[in-house]
């Protein structure tokens, strides 16, 4: 199961996916990076389905760049970004063939200058939250992340948080999942950076 | 209404009369509008469901339509281009249905596609997307990127997702502007770039070898062996994968073919060689 976590801190939100590409018995690649950015302020980060999560998420890429042009540069709003993600999921799951995926968006939100954690799932709910994860890492990092969460943490504050999850995970996830890849989206854009 | 009770009165009591009461009632009916279109539909409910319950071997093993499966497929790169290196069996169910299948598909001098999986899906589909790209060729005047012709691929078998497809299979390449490139993609719609692969049911037995002496540095000849060696072990602990070793070198001038090693022979040159399989008396 891959792991998907997100933080928000005072500046931005701060979101880690995991690098393993698992198939069967097999990880085929431990490079992979689960998340696609939206626009200068946005970043959806994904897990479920093989194969539906990539597709899902570039197809929700190519609208939010779509309104972007069409809008003459100006950007939605994570809030907006996260409603039209939850209602493309809503519509799905009562479609035929459901895409089964999970999500989680960052995003800054350049008008009133706060950061967003949103947090989608396959069925539709979608919540905002100071932080949150998917599938098997939410079990061990949620109680972690209420104990030790602080209302205005600092960036740094935050990652040090991340990795005592990481580490968490590393420690007690019966398999490998080849590290993270952490990104944060703040009032600058969106940038990875280095994570052990 | 009428004809309907005698039918039931009537039609019980005698089966040859039967059959005339319902070959005459056949006839009555007024004949099919030939304006009125009508669209001929499978008697159950999901086709989908019908496919897996006749072809999935795991769940069903008496199932009647036993679907070819069962490889080692290996693909990787390295300084000198790329190396792919396959087996030639096909297997239905545990009959092996054949010991010369050709896994590599040729899409274009510079393009070459490998089969694992269902062997009509990725053969049917493998050659569709030669034409494809093909078509790309001529309509841009270019030969097509490893990376979109990959994408044609898995666009393609997304849309068939859940409905039975199965194949796993890797695109590798060169062009201009991305050099040597691997693709893996598969029938649930995956589609990952990568430096090395190994795909089907001996991946776990090639994976072992290849990953313990892969470095980027290999010459053009230990790579060649090694890719050969990885399928050897594959075909000597995997029942499904044999026959014999088809290998191919990937260049700037494209691919270059570098011939079909029998399993047989070549297993006791190189134990000879190496000393190994000592688990195999001579």
């Amino acid at each position: 199961m891959d792991i998907i976590i997100g933080l928000t801190v005072k500046e931005g939100t701060i979101i880690a996916t995991s690098k393993a590409a698992t198939r069967g018995i097999s990880i085929l690649k431990d490079n992979d990076d689960k998340t696609r950015q939206l626009n200068s302020h946005n970043l959806i980060a994904y897990t479920g389905e093989s194969g539906d999560t990539v597709q899902f998420a570039e197809y929700i890429q190519a609208n939010i760049q779509l309104s972007t042009m069409r809008e003459n540069e100006i950007e939605l709003s994570p809030k907006a970004v996260a409603s039209f993600v939850r209602n493309q999921l809503a519509t799905s799951i009562r479609s035929r063939k459901p895409y089964q995926v999970n999500a989680l968006i960052g995003g800054y939100d350049t008008k009133t200058q706060k950061p967003s954690l949103s947090w989608v799932d396959y069925l539709g709910t979608y919540v905002e939250l100071p932080y949150g994860a998917h599938g098997y890492s939410a079990f061990y990092c949620t109680s972690l992340f209420d104990k030790h969460y602080r209302k205005d943490m600092t960036i740094d504050e935050g990652l040090k948080l991340l990795q005592m999850c990481v580490d968490e995970l590393n420690r007690r996830m019966p398999i490998d999942f080849k590290g993270v890849y952490v990104k944060i989206v703040d009032a600058e854009g969106i940038r990875q950076i280095d994570f052990n | 209404m009428n004809s309907i009770a005698k039918q039931y009165t009537q039609g019980n009591v005698n089966p040859v009369s039967r059959e005339i009461n319902d070959a005459m009632a056949e006839l009555a009916t007024p004949p099919q509008l030939g304006l009125a279109p009508t669209l001929q539909l499978p008697p159950i409910s999901q086709p989908t469901d019908f496919l897996r319950a006749h072809t999935d071997d795991a769940t069903n093993p008496d199932c009647k339509i036993k679907i070819a499966h069962g490889t080692t497929t290996l693909a990787f790169r390295f300084q000198g281009g790329i190396i792919v290196a396959v087996d030639s069996r096909a297997t239905a169910g545990n009959w092996i249905a054949s010991q010369t299948v050709n896994k590599v598909i040729r899409i274009n001098p510079k393009l070459l596609g490998t089969m694992a999986g269902g062997a009509a899906d990725c053969q049917y589909w493998e050659t569709w997307l030669g034409s494809q790209c093909r078509l790309y060729e001529l309509r841009n005047k270019e030969r097509i990127s490893v990376a979109a012709a990959s994408k044609i691929l898995s666009n393609l078998v997304y849309e068939y997702k859940g409905m039975g497809l199965s194949m796993g299979t890797m695109i590798c390449g060169v062009t201009k502007k991305e050099g040597p490139t691997i693709f893996y993609v598969d029938s649930d719609g995956t589609r990952l770039k990568g430096d090395l692969f190994c795909v089907g049911s001996g991946q776990t037995f090639a994976y072992g070898v290849l990953d313990s002496d892969y470095k980027w540095d290999l010459t053009v000849e230990e790579a060649l062996y090694l890719g050969k060696r990885s399928i050897l072990a594959a075909t000597h602990r995997d029942a499904y994968s044999g026959g014999s070793i088809n290998l191919y070198h990937v260049s700037e001038e494209g691919w270059e073919y570098h011939g079909n090693y029998n399993v047989g022979d070549i297993f006791w040159d190189i134990k000879a060689k190496e000393h190994s399989f000592v688990n195999v008396e001579t």
